[in-house]
């Protein structure tokens, strides 16, 4: 039944077609003679008719010629020969009459309809009858690893949609006139057009497609949050549950990149100008295809010693691994793009002695400077930042450890301060060293958590525990100045602050101990300090970020863009990769004004 | 890459000095900064400062005590191996000003990182008073080059096999309380050697810089795994330092904090064994 209706939503063969009168089935039980025999009326002559598979009335084989714009008067049920002309509804195209056929979807059964008149482009469903089919079409479930296994590996959770879910997903698509979902887009990808395209299986063409917008789609299809993007604008979501657009593109991406279709474009035009882009995260790569593309000679510097800033240092393995990471910097190498590792900006190289060798140079650096809460015995052995955390298991490998070098925090009961997604990578990192308990603990309850809903569920489901309005007082350690413990205070939600979300109030004399031997802190993080210290002539904004001009990215230091998380404090990759087209936009403009 | 292009055993092997090709590095090296390194692809980073630099050459050195896994690995390297990743420099450079006359004292391979400040407070015209110290006579290292940079060169063992017997502070206490013209003392070696140093010379009121060595991951500053508490505060070492006020170093919490994985380093040695 499965394949049959997703057949259906492309209007092709094997369909379970009936007469509306008697339920004589048209379709044949032999897949192979793909045809619709009917009786027809024409000029007065009852002759035989046959349809194609696409019930598409351009393809007619009749025992006489039917010659084009001529109306075939009659369809007849070759079974109960009552004729099959509808009584309401007209031709969509051209007022005609037409056949009505029923088919079935979901067991449920639909009217199709033929026009009479030959040739004429109109067939199918109405409008009203296609959103209708749509509609019962649930939405389609990400097939994800078992939440006990998945606990004893780090392989990725969400396994993918296979081609058949992808299109039947596709096809709940309502191709809307006026779509909301771009809108919702940071990079504003052509959304319908590319689930259009997955719903006719060109898979290929969907990449190509988003990839017009967006160079990162198979990071973006796991990462980005569509639910509060564009997911949260579909006028499906109205009625139903919205179309699934991240695991859509998702799915294209990984399609493309396994069947090994992916195709580096060839660069026509060959600028003989140079760019630096400080830093190999989101924001940086952006910058460097757009810019390679259009001809200049781009060249990434990157304080690591691997590219992809927080794709590899920050997101675990299980939740974006590291080869499709890999494929995405390759790709851009195909482009041309030079990758030097190991350069600090600010140390090995400064800003100004790149701007003597580069026409142009964009800070993409992040935020990477892990804020601690500051209370007391922060400084205990196994209280560490999300990032050191992270960074450790994730860039430095430490879970492997110890094939890999460095040590891997353990604890027995960890807990993880703070309620976004870092906490909830740090927590399902944590849960998967073997530790017997991982609490988060956050001060604000369960509605203000900022993490993603899906990445809270799939905590939840993997066993963690949520501690909420709870915030820390103090470390508590033993005689080896290792954590043992932690002191937290109960909180209640009182008036909202600045941000809009209700403030936290400790409630006094609720003190209370939760032992724990491993903390994770992360409450979120600032602006790096070194790209600062090294280059003062950087004017910053209020709270201590890069200040630009919001239209061109620009800094106060001429030829110098920035965007990222370094402009805007920690965000989202997208946000990047909308801020880094700008810069790049902006870039082009002014060296191309400026030649 | 980097390019090993000298390596030389000293102390019996326990301490090992590499000059590496990193000409961008060497071009900037300060005083004091110190690079990350990590050796393979399954290897850790770790900080090593650079002991001294050669822009014409474009080579840097570093000179490391074999305390650990990585250490050790690179000990068993030879001249023309190569080193995956050495980033930097990193941290901020010594404050170097001409300023009448500092004490420098160097402990263990501490000795190789005070060398480099050494250099540069005598380059400025300062007069400088070097003292070293090491367990016993193998492990005194540079002290031909110390000779040749201070005006004056105490070396002290603790068994007494070279120099004076004793500790790096007993000499450090006569000047002390001879002298009244030292302006400023560096103290680079073992933490309970600096926090010995940083204890004598508070009663001097004597200004005492150290140079922290706590485990670092990243060296840039996005992981505070290198934090100390300098005047109760948290200072992240990689970013702010590596050199702080010694009167004002929590020493003990380092200690501490540079103890945590001890067993691990055991384990992954044990595991390269096998």
């Amino acid at each position: 039944m499965f394949e049959q209706d997703i057949k259906y939503l492309k209007f092709k063969t094997y369909l379970n077609t009936y007469c509306p009168h008697c339920r004589n089935t048209f379709n044949v039980e032999k897949k192979d003679s793909k045809s619709l025999d009917f009786k027809a009326i024409y000029k007065g002559q009852e002759i035989d008719l046959r349809l194609s598979p696409f019930l598409d009335v351009f393809d007619v084989e009749s025992s006489v010629p039917i010659a084009e714009g001529d109306m075939v008067e009659d369809f007849l049920c070759p079974r109960c020969k009552k004729s099959l002309i509808s009584q309401e509804v007209p031709c969509g195209e051209c007022g005609s009459p037409v056949a009505e056929l029923i088919i079935a979807v979901y067991s449920k059964l639909i009217p199709f309809y033929v026009c009479m008149r030959h040739k004429c482009k109109w067939h199918g469903l109405t409008k009203a009858d296609e959103n209708k089919i749509k509609l019962k079409i649930p939405r389609q479930e990400m097939p994800e690893q078992d939440q006990k296994l998945r606990v004893a590996n780090y392989g990725e959770v969400p396994y993918g949609f296979t081609s058949e879910l992808a299109a039947l997903e596709a096809g709940r698509c309502l191709q809307c006139k006026n779509p909301k979902c771009v809108d919702g887009c940071p990079v504003n990808i052509d959304i319908p057009n590319f689930v259009r395209l997955i719903a006719d299986e060109k898979f290929d063409e969907a990449a190509k497609k988003i990839k017009e917008r967006n160079i990162l789609p198979a990071i973006c299809g796991r990462v980005c949050p569509q639910e509060s993007q564009c997911e949260q604008l579909c006028i499906l979501g109205l009625r139903d549950k919205p179309v699934a657009i991240g695991n859509l593109e998702r799915f294209v991406a990984d399609f493309e990149r396994k069947m090994d279709l992916v195709r580096v474009p060839s660069i026509k035009t060959r600028l003989n100008k140079k760019i630096a882009i400080v830093g190999s995260g989101p924001a940086g790569l952006t910058v460097a295809a757009d810019l390679q593309q259009l001809g200049y000679q781009v060249t990434i510097y990157e304080a690591l010693h691997e590219t992809g800033g927080v794709l590899v240092y920050g997101i675990p393995e299980f939740r974006l691994p590291k080869s499709i990471v890999s494929f995405e910097i390759d790709y851009l190498k195909k482009l041309g793009v030079r990758f030097e590792l190991n350069h600090v900006i600010g140390r090995t190289i400064t800003i100004d002695e790149l701007l003597e060798h580069f026409s142009a140079v964009f800070i993409g650096v992040g935020a990477g400077l892990p804020t601690f809460m500051n209370i007391e015995n922060e400084s205990l052995g196994n209280v560490f930042s999300s990032n050191e955390y992270l960074t450790r298991m994730n860039l430095m490998k430490a879970y492997k450890f110890p094939e890999y070098d460095t040590p891997k925090p353990r604890g027995n009961k960890v807990v993880v301060i703070g309620g976004g997604n870092v906490a909830m990578d740090s927590a399902r990192t944590a849960i998967r060293t073997g530790s017997s308990e991982v609490t988060i603990v956050y001060r604000r309850s369960r509605q203000e958590l900022p993490a993603r809903h899906e990445e809270v569920r799939h905590a939840e489901e993997e066993g963690i525990k949520f501690m909420l309005l709870t915030n820390p007082v103090k470390y508590i350690g033993n005689d080896q100045k290792m954590l043992k413990g932690m002191e937290c205070i109960r909180m209640k939600l009182g008036e909202p602050d600045a941000s809009g979300r209700r403030r936290p109030v400790a409630i006094d004399g609720s003190n209370f101990i939760l032992e724990t031997d491993l903390a994770v802190v992360a409450i979120g993080t600032g602006p790096n300090p070194v790209i600062f210290q090294t280059t003062p002539d950087l004017k910053r904004n209020k709270w201590g970020y890069l200040e630009v001009n919001p239209e061109t990215m620009e800094t106060s230091k001429e030829f110098v863009y920035a965007g990222g998380d370094i402009v805007t404090g920690s965000a989202t990759v997208i946000l990047a990769m909308g801020a880094g087209r700008i810069a790049a936009n902006a870039i082009h403009k002014k060296l191309s004004e400026a030649a | 890459m980097f390019q090993i292009i000298r390596k030389q055993e000293m102390a019996k092997g326990s301490i090992i000095r590499f000059d590496i090709t990193a000409p961008k590095i060497a071009s900037k090296a300060k005083a004091g900064q110190f690079v990350i390194v990590r050796i393979n692809e399954t290897g850790e980073r770790i900080p090593l400062t650079v002991a001294d630099k050669d822009e014409f050459a474009g080579t840097i050195t570093l000179v490391f005590q074999v305390v650990g896994k990585t250490t050790a690995l690179m000990r068993s390297l030879k001249e023309g191996d190569l080193i995956r990743d050495v980033v930097g420099p990193l941290g901020k450079a010594a404050d170097v000003e001409k300023i009448g006359t500092v004490v420098m004292v160097g402990g263990g391979t501490g000795v190789a990182i005070l060398h480099h400040v050494t250099k540069a407070f005598k380059e400025v015209g300062n007069y400088v008073i070097g003292i070293i110290g090491a367990k016993e006579k193998d492990l005194i290292i540079l002290e031909d080059e110390m000779r040749a940079m201070c005006d004056e060169l105490i070396v002290t063992t603790d068994d007494g096999s070279w120099g004076e017997r004793g500790f790096v502070t007993q000499p450090l206490q006569k000047y002390l309380g001879e002298r009244y013209d030292i302006k400023l003392c560096y103290a680079i070696g073992p933490i309970i050697m600096m926090k010995n140093v940083c204890n004598l010379t508070k009663k001097y009121k004597l200004p005492t810089m150290v140079s922290l060595n706590p485990v670092m991951i990243d060296g840039t500053g996005m992981c505070g795994g290198c934090r100390v508490t300098v005047d109760n505060k948290t200072q992240f070492c990689c970013v702010d330092g590596p050199d702080f006020d010694g009167h004002l170093v929590d020493f003990d919490e380092l200690e501490k904090r540079n103890s945590i994985y001890m067993k691990d380093e055991k384990d992954s040695l044990l595991f390269s064994i096998r």
